[in-house]
C-alpha cells in the first residue's frame, strides 16, 4: 500500500469516500508528519487537537452522505490568516499572544467544505520579504537540500506552506501572493502555487500587507489538488468591498481540457541578466512541451515589465506603512509601556516590528509624505497602468503567458546580502501579475544541476483561471517532476 | 532627492517608530538605495497616464442601513493590553 | 460691507471667516460597519471588529450615508459628482484605532454649492460652499478619569460625518452663528443630520483671520470642535481681538490650530502642535470609487422636502409676513408645519403675530419643545379666527391663551365657559360710557378744556366696568362723539 501521506488530496477524497481511510487516520498521520518534520520550521503552531475534532466530524460527514469538497483533507493555514480560537501572528513579534475572536472568510470557507485544520504556517513577518527569513519565529528550512545538505529557504512569504505541503506536513495549505509570495515559494519547494485574479478570494480576516495586491491561493502537490482547494476557498464575499462577483469557472474540468488550439505567449522582456543558465533551458522545455501538446507558440512584448519591481516597491510599502499603522499596542498584540501615548507607540513599534518591516514602513511613509507623493506614489501609479495595459494588449493575441517563475532555485538560509534591493529581484517574474491584478500559477518543471526544483509560471486574463489549470496540467504531465525532497516526512 | 538623518528623524516620527540615532545614518544609505533604484521609473514617460489605483474594474459595492453588528465588548477587548471599565486605556494624552 | 469692519488702536481691520462643520449623518449604522451609529451606549458597546481596527477587518459603505450624503448636497445647491474617492488621512492618535481616517481628500462627492444666510435685520445673503465630503468619526478619549492614564470609548468611531466646508466669505461672528443655524436647519429639514450641537452631532471648526480692507488674506488659525452657538461666537470675538492686538503689536499670527476654553470663553494654542501633521493622504485601497448614478440623483431631488428658504419665499410673498417672521418660522421644519397648518383659512400674518410673540415666548418660559405643546395647530387657528370675527379682544384672547397653553382645551370653549364673549352691542357699550363720564365729570371738563391726553383714561374705565370684554373699536368711536359732541 501507498504510504498515505503520498496520497493527492484528490485521491485522498476518493479514498474517504470509499472508506479505505477515515479522516482522522489522514490528519493522525499528517500530525505525526509535522512533528517529524518540526526541523523545518515550517509550523508555528501545530493544532492537533483541533485537527481530530474535526476530523471525526467529517468522518461523522462522510458516514452520512454529507461530505463537502474537501471534506477530511488535512490542511495547513499561513499564520497570515485569522482564526478563531487560534493565535494569529503574521509571524511578528508585534502580534504575539494576539487571539482573534474570529475566522477569515477564506479559511471558514475551507471549513465549511470539510477541510481539516493542521495548525499555522510560517511566513515572513507581515508577509515581507521572499526567503521566510523575516519572521519572527526564525526561518522555514526548505525540504530540499543540495547534496552536500545545505540548508535552504523555502521562499516567501508564504515559506512555510511552501515547504509543509512539499515535505507532507501538509496535504494542502493556504497562502497569500502580494508580489509572488506564492508563486515564488512553490517554485522553491517543487509544488503548485496558485496566486487567484485579484478579488477571487475575499480578503476579509487575512492580516494586510498592500491591499490592492493581497491575493490568498492554495498550494498543493499537483494541479487537480490545486483545483479543487481553489473551487473551496474561493468566492464572493460581501464582506470585502474589493471581492470580485464573477462565479468561477468548473476548474476541475479545466484540469483535463488541455491546450490544443491556445495561443500561448513568451515574453521577450522576461529573458534577464543574472538568470540562471538552467531556467533558462527549463523554460524552454515549458515551451516545447505545450507545443507538443497542440498550442500556438507567440512572441509576445511586454515593455514595461522591468519597471514593476520598482513600481512595486513603492507601491506596496505606502500601503503596508498604512496598513500597520493600527499595531499600536493599544487594542491588542505588543504594547511596550511607557508615560506618554506618543513613546509608547514609537517603542512598541520598534521593539514589535522586525528590520525588515520597519524598512518598508519608513520606505512607504516617505513616499507617501508631503512633496514626495507625485513623484514616487502618483508615478508609480502611472506606471502600474502601463504595466496592465502591457497585458491587456498581449491578451489580445494570447490566451496565456508563459515565463520562468523565479530567476534561480532555492538558495542557502542565511545567505547575506547587502543590498536590500537584490533581495527584490526574487521577485521579478511574478510581481507584474499582481500589479496587472491577473491570475498567475507557479508549477514545478524539473530539476537544476543542483537537484533542487525550478518552476514555470503560467499567467492569464483576469478571470480566467480555467486556462492556468488546463495549461498547468499539460506541464505537469509533461515535466514528469517527482517531488520527494531529502527532508520529507514518511516516504522510503 | 537624497534622505538624510534629519529625513530619517522626521519619517520615524510620522511613523511612530523609535530609531536610535546609531541606527539613523544606516537606515538613511537603505533608504537611499532604494529609492535611487526606483528612481528608474523617471525613464518611463506617463504624460496623460492616468494612475490605477484598484485593478477590480468594479465600483463600491453597498450595503443598506441596517445594524448588523457591535453589542461585542468580549470581542472587542479580548486582546486588548489594559482595560478598565469597558474602556481602553493608554498613557494619558496632553492636548 | 463696511459695516462689519472692526476698528482698532490703529484703523479699521475686516475679519475674514470660513467654517468647516462636522455634520453626523442620521443613520442607523456606521458608515464602514454594521455596528449602531446611535449615541449614549455603554463603552465600546456599539463598536464592531472593524471599528476597532482588529487585523483583517474591511470597510463596506453604508449606502443611505451616500444618499444622506447626496440629499444634503442637492439641498445646498451644490453640485453632485458622480464618481468620488476614499482616502485615507494618516496620523497616530489614541482614540483613531485604524492610524488613519477614511476621508475624500481629492474627489469630494459634492462640490459647490451655496448657502443663504438669514441675518438679525431681517436681510439674507449667500454664502459659499466650497464642498461637502463623507469621512469617519474618530472614538473618544477621557482625560480626567486617571492621573496618569486615558481612556477610550470607540463608540463614536466609524460613524459617518458629512464635512461642510465653507468658503471663507463671512465677515462677522454673527454671520457665523447665522450659518451654521441656516445649515443645521436645512439639515434639521432634510432628516440627514438631527443638528444635536450638545450630543456632538454638528461641530464646527472655525477659521478667522483679519486683514486691512481691501488687503490680501492674512493668515489663520482654526479653532476646533465648537459645539454650541455661543462657543462658535465667542471663540471668533476672542480670536477676533486677539488678532488685531497681535498685528497692532507689530505681531505675526502663527497658522495654527487653537482650542477653545468653555469655561474662560479664550482659545490657546494646541500644546502637541510639535510636529507639522503630514497626513499622507492617498486612495484607501481596501475601497473602489464610489459611483451613483445620475437617476439615484434624480430620484432624491424629487423627494426632497421644502426647504426653508422656499417656505420662506412664501411666507413674504404670498402671506405678506415679514422677512424676520418669516424666518424665524421656518427655521425649523416642526414650525414651518405648525405654522401652515395653524395659519390655513385664517389671517396668515395674525397667526404668525401670535406664534412668534406669544406661543414662542409661552415654549421659552416653560421650556417646552414645540412637540411638547398641548397647543394643537387647530386650536391656535380657531383662537386668531376668533380676534379676527371680533368675538373676543386681542386682550381677552391672551388670557384665553394662557388657558389653552396650561390645558390644551380650544379657545371657544374656554370663552364660553367664562363668558368672555367681547361685546359689541352699542347700546350696552352706551351704557357703560354714560355711567363713566357721569362719575367722572371734572376729568370731563378738563378733557374739553384740552387735555387730550385723558382719552385713554375714558377708554380704560370703560375696558373696565366691561370686564375686558367690550369691543375697544366701538368703546373708542362712541367715547369720541360723547366727549367731543
Ligand atoms: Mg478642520
Ligand atoms: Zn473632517
Amino acid at each position: 500500500m501507498v504510504d498515505i501521506l503520498d496520497l493527492g488530496a484528490v485521491e485522498a477524497r476518493a479514498a474517504l469516500h470509499a472508506g479505505e481511510i477515515s479522516a482522522v487516520e489522514l490528519a493522525s498521520a499528517y500530525i505525526a508528519a509535522a512533528e517529524e518534520t518540526a526541523g523545518l520550521n515550517n509550523y508555528v503552531a501545530l493544532t492537533a487537537e483541533h485537527a481530530l475534532e474535526m476530523a471525526a466530524i467529517s468522518d461523522a460527514r462522510l458516514a452520512k452522505g454529507e461530505a463537502g469538497l474537501l471534506e477530511g483533507v488535512p490542511i495547513g493555514v499561513k499564520d497570515l490568516f485569522c482564526t478563531a480560537g487560534y493565535s494569529s501572528t503574521a509571524c511578528s513579534n508585534i502580534l504575539r499572544g494576539f487571539t482573534p475572536t474570529y475566522e477569515s472568510t477564506v479559511t471558514a470557507n475551507l471549513w465549511r467544505e470539510g477541510g481539516v485544520m493542521l495548525g499555522k504556517l510560517n511566513c515572513d513577518e507581515f508577509a515581507m520579504g521572499s526567503a521566510n527569513e523575516t519572521s519572527a519565529y526564525g526561518p522555514a528550512i526548505n525540504p530540499w537540500q543540495t547534496a552536500d545538505g545545505t540548508d535552504l529557504v523555502p521562499g516567501g512569504s508564504s515559506g512555510g506552506s511552501a515547504s509543509a505541503v512539499a515535505a507532507r506536513s501538509a496535504l494542502l495549505a493556504t497562502g497569500t501572493d502580494t508580489g509572488g509570495s506564492i508563486r515564488q515559494p512553490a517554485a522553491f519547494c517543487g509544488v503548485v502555487g496558485l496566486k487567484p485574479t485579484y478579488g477571487r478570494c475575499s480578503r476579509w480576516g487575512i492580516i494586510a500587507f498592500a491591499s490592492s495586491l493581497d491575493q490568498a491561493g492554495p498550494f498543493s502537490r499537483n494541479v487537480a489538488d490545486n483545483a479543487l482547494m481553489m473551487q473551496a476557498m474561493s468566492g464572493f464575499d460581501p464582506k470585502d468591498s474589493t471581492s470580485a462577483d464573477v462565479p468561477l469557472q468548473d476548474l476541475s474540468a479545466a484540469v483535463m481540457m488541455g491546450v490544443k488550439g491556445m495561443k500561448i505567449g513568451i515574453p521577450s522582456e522576461y529573458v534577464i541578466n543574472g538568470m540562471d543558465p538552467e531556467v533558462t533551458t527549463i523554460w524552454q522545455h515549458g515551451q516545447d512541451w505545450l507545443r507538443a501538446a497542440g498550442a500556438e507558440l507567440v512572441d509576445i512584448s511586454l515593455p514595461h515589465t522591468r519597471y514593476a519591481l520598482p513600481a512595486y516597491y513603492i507601491i506596496a510599502p505606502a500601503e503596508a506603512s498604512s496598513n500597520l499603522a493600527r499595531y499600536d499596542g493599544v487594542r491588542y498584540g505588543k504594547r511596550v509601556e511607557a508615560d506618554s501615548l506618543d513613546e509608547m507607540y514609537a517603542l512598541t513599534r520598534a521593539e514589535g516590528f522586525g528590520e525588515e518591516v520597519q524598512r518598508r514602513i519608513m520606505i512607504g511613509t516617505y513616499v507617501l509624505s508631503a512633496g514626495y507623493y507625485d513623484a514616487y506614489y502618483l508615478k508609480a501609479q502611472r506606471v502600474r497602468r502601463l504595466i496592465r495595459n502591457d497585458f491587456d494588449t498581449a491578451f489580445e493575441t494570447v490566451d496565456a503567458i508563459l515565463t520562468p517563475a523565479t530567476p534561480s532555485a532555492a538558495f542557502p538560509v542565511g545567505r547575506k546580502v547587502d543590498d536590500p534591493v537584490t533581495n527584490f529581484l526574487n521577485d521579478v517574474f511574478t510581481v507584474p501579475a499582481n500589479l496587472a491584478g491577473l491570475p498567475g500559477m507557479a508549477v514545478p518543471a524539473g530539476m537544476n544541476g543542483d537537484g533542487l526544483p525550478l518552476g514555470l509560471q503560467l499567467l492569464a486574463r483576469p478571470f480566467d483561471e480555467a486556462t492556468l489549470y488546463a495549461a498547468g496540467q499539460v506541464l505537469e504531465d509533461a515535466a514528469g517532476f517527482v517531488a520527494n525532497p531529502t527532508r520529507r516526512a514518511g516516504g522510503v | 532627492m537624497s534622505v538624510d538623518k534629519t529625513t530619517v528623524t522626521k519619517i520615524a516620527r510620522l511613523a511612530r517608530i523609535h530609531v536610535s540615532d546609531e541606527r539613523r545614518q544606516a537606515i538613511a544609505t537603505e533608504l537611499n538605495g532604494i529609492l535611487s533604484w526606483v528612481d528608474e521609473l523617471n525613464e518611463v514617460n506617463t504624460d496623460n497616464v492616468e494612475p490605477l489605483a484598484s485593478v477590480t474594474g468594479h465600483s463600491l459595492p453597498m450595503r443598506e442601513d441596517v445594524v448588523t453588528d457591535g453589542d461585542r465588548i468580549d470581542d472587542v477587548l479580548a486582546n486588548v493590553p489594559e482595560t478598565k471599565g469597558g474602556f481602553f486605556v493608554v498613557p494619558k494624552v496632553v492636548e | 460691507m463696511t459695516s462689519n469692519l472692526v476698528s482698532g488702536a490703529t484703523g479699521d481691520w475686516e475679519v475674514v471667516i470660513g467654517l468647516e462643520v462636522h455634520a453626523q449623518v442620521f443613520s442607523n449604522a456606521k458608515l464602514f460597519s454594521g455596528a449602531s451609529a446611535t449615541f449614549g451606549a455603554d463603552p465600546n458597546q456599539n463598536v464592531s471588529l472593524v471599528d476597532a481596527a482588529m487585523p483583517g477587518m474591511l470597510p463596506v459603505i453604508n449606502r443611505e450615508c451616500v444618499r444622506q450624503a447626496v440629499r444634503t448636497g442637492l439641498g445646498l445647491k451644490a453640485k453632485i459628482n458622480l464618481v468620488s474617492v476614499f482616502d485615507r488621512k494618516n496620523y497616530f492618535y489614541a482614540d483613531l484605532p485604524q492610524g488613519y481616517q477614511i476621508s475624500q481628500f481629492k474627489q469630494p462627492i459634492v462640490g459647490e454649492g451655496m448657502l443663504s444666510i438669514d441675518l438679525p435685520d431681517g436681510s439674507s445673503r449667500d454664502i459659499g460652499i466650497e464642498r461637502l465630503h463623507l469621512e469617519q468619526d474618530a472614538g473618544k478619549s477621557m482625560h480626567d478619569q486617571h492621573p496618569s492614564k486615558s481612556y477610550i470609548d470607540l463608540n463614536r468611531t466609524g460613524v459617518a460625518l458629512m464635512e461642510i466646508v465653507s468658503r471663507p466669505d463671512m465677515r462677522s461672528s454673527i454671520d457665523a452663528v447665522a450659518y451654521v443655524r441656516k445649515l443645521r436647519s436645512i439639515l434639521r429639514y432634510m432628516g440627514t443630520c438631527d443638528g444635536n450641537m450638545e450630543e456632538g452631532s454638528l461641530r464646527a471648526d472655525v477659521n478667522v483671520s483679519v486683514r486691512r480692507p481691501g488687503e490680501a488674506l492674512g493668515t489663520r488659525t482654526e479653532t476646533k470642535n465648537l459645539n454650541s452657538l455661543r462657543f462658535i461666537q465667542q471663540a471668533i470675538d476672542f480670536e477676533v481681538v486677539r488678532q488685531i492686538e497681535v498685528l497692532e503689536d507689530g505681531g505675526e499670527i502663527d497658522q495654527e490650530t487653537r482650542l477653545f476654553d468653555t469655561t474662560t470663553g479664550t482659545t490657546r494654542t494646541m500644546r502637541s502642535k510639535e510636529d507639522a501633521h503630514d497626513y499622507r493622504y492617498f486612495p484607501d485601497p481596501d475601497l473602489l470609487p464610489l459611483v451613483i448614478s445620475q437617476d439615484e440623483v434624480d430620484e432624491l431631488a424629487a423627494a426632497l422636502p421644502e426647504l426653508p428658504d422656499q417656505i420662506k419665499d412664501r411666507l413674504t410673498d404670498n402671506y405678506g409676513l415679514s422677512a424676520y417672521d418669516a424666518a424665524v418660522i421656518t427655521d425649523e421644519r416642526e414650525t414651518a408645519l405648525f405654522y401652515e397648518a395653524a395659519s390655513h383659512g385664517h389671517d396668515r400674518k395674525l397667526v404668525a403675530n401670535w406664534m412668534t410673540v406669544e406661543l414662542f415666548g409661552a415654549l421659552n418660559k416653560s421650556g417646552q419643545t414645540l412637540a411638547e405643546c398641548k397647543v394643537t395647530p387647530e386650536s391656535l387657528g380657531g383662537l386668531v379666527e376668533l380676534i379676527s370675527n371680533g368675538t373676543i379682544s386681542g386682550k381677552i384672547a391672551k388670557d384665553v391663551f394662557a388657558v389653552m397653553f396650561k390645558t390644551g382645551r380650544d379657545a371657544a370653549s374656554i370663552i364660553e365657559e367664562r363668558g368672555l364673549k367681547q361685546v359689541s352691542d352699542s347700546g350696552v357699550i352706551e351704557a357703560l360710557i354714560d355711567a363713566v363720564i357721569a362719575a367722572n365729570e371734572d376729568k370731563v371738563a378738563e378733557y374739553r378744556a384740552g387735555k387730550e391726553k385723558l382719552f385713554g383714561f375714558f377708554v380704560g374705565q370703560v375696558m373696565k366696568q366691561s370686564g375686558g370684554q367690550a369691543n375697544p373699536g366701538i368703546v373708542n368711536q362712541i367715547l369720541r362723539t360723547r366727549l367731543d359732541g
